[in-house]
């Protein structure tokens, strides 16, 4: 186990160097830079010279390779340079942007296995019956709405005409999180709501349920006992996944409710092409890649250890 | 098998069927309304007229007008120009690309594969928004570069469901024999996989229409899409998220069109899976 844990973290070293490298190149390909960036955003104009010992200043009128070798030999040394945008080291600002998002992770996790398990085991166990239909129906519903407009409706509903919660974030509070983790919640939920029906469905329709009903053992034993441990595999697997990309921000959720998190600053530092700290993001979700998927296949192993772990003896 | 139990799945293919051809049919309206919605719009939809100001919802302008005295109606009809016809554009090149992609890595396999197949991990694996925000704002605004922003991050679950059918109909003895009776690679390619392959690939297709369609809103929604005075669903509520306090319809009715729209694409999505795949149904 150890061992298999300890390969698999190793993976990540070769990811994260195609991975730095490519969006390097991206950001290179596209032609701008961020003296360009910043020169648009000021409608100042600057004579050549100044401009050229802006780029000479960040090492910005050095070939490619030699750019991405600076950088990498900087962030072995443990130092992830300086954002061109507002001068301060990366590593702090990157790590400052991380409780927003933590914390709007875990609050709309949870919403969503309060909403999606108890109503997907509902709508299963009631199939075909009306609740199923009206369940489901309004997992249809949240399935076709755009998360921008959730989100422009729940602040029309609550910030606007009711005034429970601010309009925008005012700090990372329980209630400035509220609305951004009820809209990603909505979003989910409707996902995932069909997603536990069909498994435990599925589960429901084995001989082993039908012989427990035939020898008497009551349903909601059956179903705490078996039926739910048995489609923690496919649930587990999708919250994994959402962890996953949730950690990596959400551009528009969090650009509308003003929540400072990582998305954001990957937007703001994608338009201002502030490589440095574009590559802090780009490590993080590939860091983030990794875990994810390793915690799946470990959580795999423990809930059913009929599942070997890839390529080592169980 | 019983009678009743052949009666009972030819009344239901009986039924799949019909929800095929009605959601069809709205489809249809749909795209016949994006089509000809020049010539449906009752008023100019870029004529502004300062005095008409912000209206609100009337007989004589359905859904108001907008900070420039645009009618709203008319700008949602134009919009649906715009959003549905690149959408469908966006999912054809997607669809077919990654087909293609999928077909030959699954078909001829080797080093190119698994370096496709890794880029597509890794494409599967960020937030795709994100990603497709980056390559948005290296190729600037417009509607064309969204959808290639689009295209570059989402044709992967294409490919992947491409891959896995083509070796699946690689191995099946008829390929095997196609193969034995001298067929080359093209032939065996196009006579045997893809008319195996195609049922999956549309559904996905259809099913992805909807998202699709919300993400390149999306896009447009954060400036990096159709940029103004352009009518698109996802600016026009970006621009009118400003005013929301005093005139939501400004947000509400381009809103209320991108989710009508999802909704009919996703039921003719479920209709045609539902019709090429009862196994996998609902239930």
């Amino acid at each position: 186990m150890k061992r298999y844990v300890m390969k698999r973290l190793l993976q990540l070293i070769p990811i994260l160097l195609a991975i730095t490298f490519l969006s390097y190149g991206m950001m290179r390909m596209a032609g701008s830079d961020v003296v360009e960036q910043k020169m648009e955003n000021t409608n100042a104009s600057v004579s050549q010279d100044v401009i050229d010992a802006a780029r000479a200043e960040l090492g910005l009128d050095q070939p490619f390779l030699v750019q991405y070798g600076v950088w990498l030999s900087r962030l072995l040394r443990g130092d992830m340079g300086t954002s061109y945008v507002s001068r301060k080291p990366v590593f702090s600002t990157f790590v400052g942007k991380l409780p927003a998002t933590l914390l709007l992770t875990v609050v709309s996790i949870l919403l969503t296995i309060l909403v999606s398990i108890p109503l997907g085991i509902l709508a299963a166990v009631k199939q075909n019956k009306v609740t199923d239909y009206i369940v489901r129906c309004f997992s249809f519903i949240g399935n076709s709405l755009p998360n921008f407009f959730v989100s422009l409706l729940l602040m029309y509903l609550f910030s606007i005409r009711l005034g429970w919660f601010p309009v925008i974030s005012q700090g990372i509070t329980m209630k400035s999180v509220a609305l951004p983790a009820m809209t990603l919640a909505i979003a989910m939920s409707s996902k995932y709501l069909r997603q536990v029906r069909a498994a435990i469905l599925d589960e429901l329709s084995k001989d082993y349920v039908t012989g427990a009903r035939a020898r008497g053992v009551r349903f909601s034993v059956t179903m705490l006992r078996s039926v739910l441990k048995a489609s923690l595999v496919t649930i587990v697997t999708l919250l994994t996944l959402s962890i996953g990309s949730l950690l990596g921000g959400t551009a528009i959720v969090e650009s509308i409710f003003m929540w400072d998190g990582v998305g954001k600053l990957a937007v703001d530092a994608i338009n201002m092409r502030d490589y440095p700290m574009i590559q802090a993001y780009v490590m993080w979700m590939a860091i983030i890649y990794v875990f994810v998927n390793l915690v799946t296949d470990l959580s795999y192993h423990c809930l059913d250890p009929r599942i070997r772990l890839g390529g080592m003896e169980p | 098998m019983s009678e009743v139990t052949v009666r009972k799945q030819k009344v239901r293919k009986n039924h799949t069927k019909k929800r095929l051809i009605f959601f069809g049919l709205l489809a249809l309206a749909l795209l016949l309304v994006a089509v000809f919605a020049g010539r449906l719009v009752p008023y100019d939809p870029y004529e502004q007229n300062l005095s008409l100001s912000k209206l609100p919802p009337s007989r004589e302008h359905l859904m108001g007008t907008d900070l420039y005295g645009r009618d709203m109606f008319s700008r949602v009809l134009i919009g649906a120009q715009t959003s549905i016809l690149y959408t469908l554009v966006l999912v054809l090149i997607i669809s077919v690309g990654g087909t293609v992609i999928g077909v030959l890595c699954g078909y001829f396999g080797g080093k190119a594969d698994s370096i496709m197949m890794r880029i597509s991990d890794i494409c599967l694996a960020f937030p795709g928004l994100v990603f497709a925000l980056a390559v948005a704002a290296l190729l600037g605004g417009g509607m064309s570069n969204a959808v290639i922003a689009l295209a570059v991050i989402s044709w992967p679950k294409y490919s992947r469901v491409a891959r896995s059918q083509t070796l699946a109909v690689k191995t099946e003895p008829y390929a095997a024999a196609a193969r034995m009776a001298g067929g080359n690679a093209w032939q065996i390619i196009t006579r045997h996989i893809l008319p195996n392959i195609l049922g999956p690939i549309l559904v996905t297709a259809v099913l992805d229409i909807g998202t699709m369609m919300m993400e390149l809103a999306g896009l447009s929604f954060l400036g990096l899409g159709a940029l103004p005075p352009t009518a698109e669903w996802g600016n026009m509520m970006s621009t009118g998220r400003s005013m929301l306090q005093t005139h939501p319809w400004l947000v509400i009715s381009p809103g209320i069109a991108i989710f009508i729209t999802v909704v009919i694409f996703n039921l003719l999505g479920d209709a045609v899976r539902d019709y090429l795949d009862p196994r996998n149904s609902s239930r």
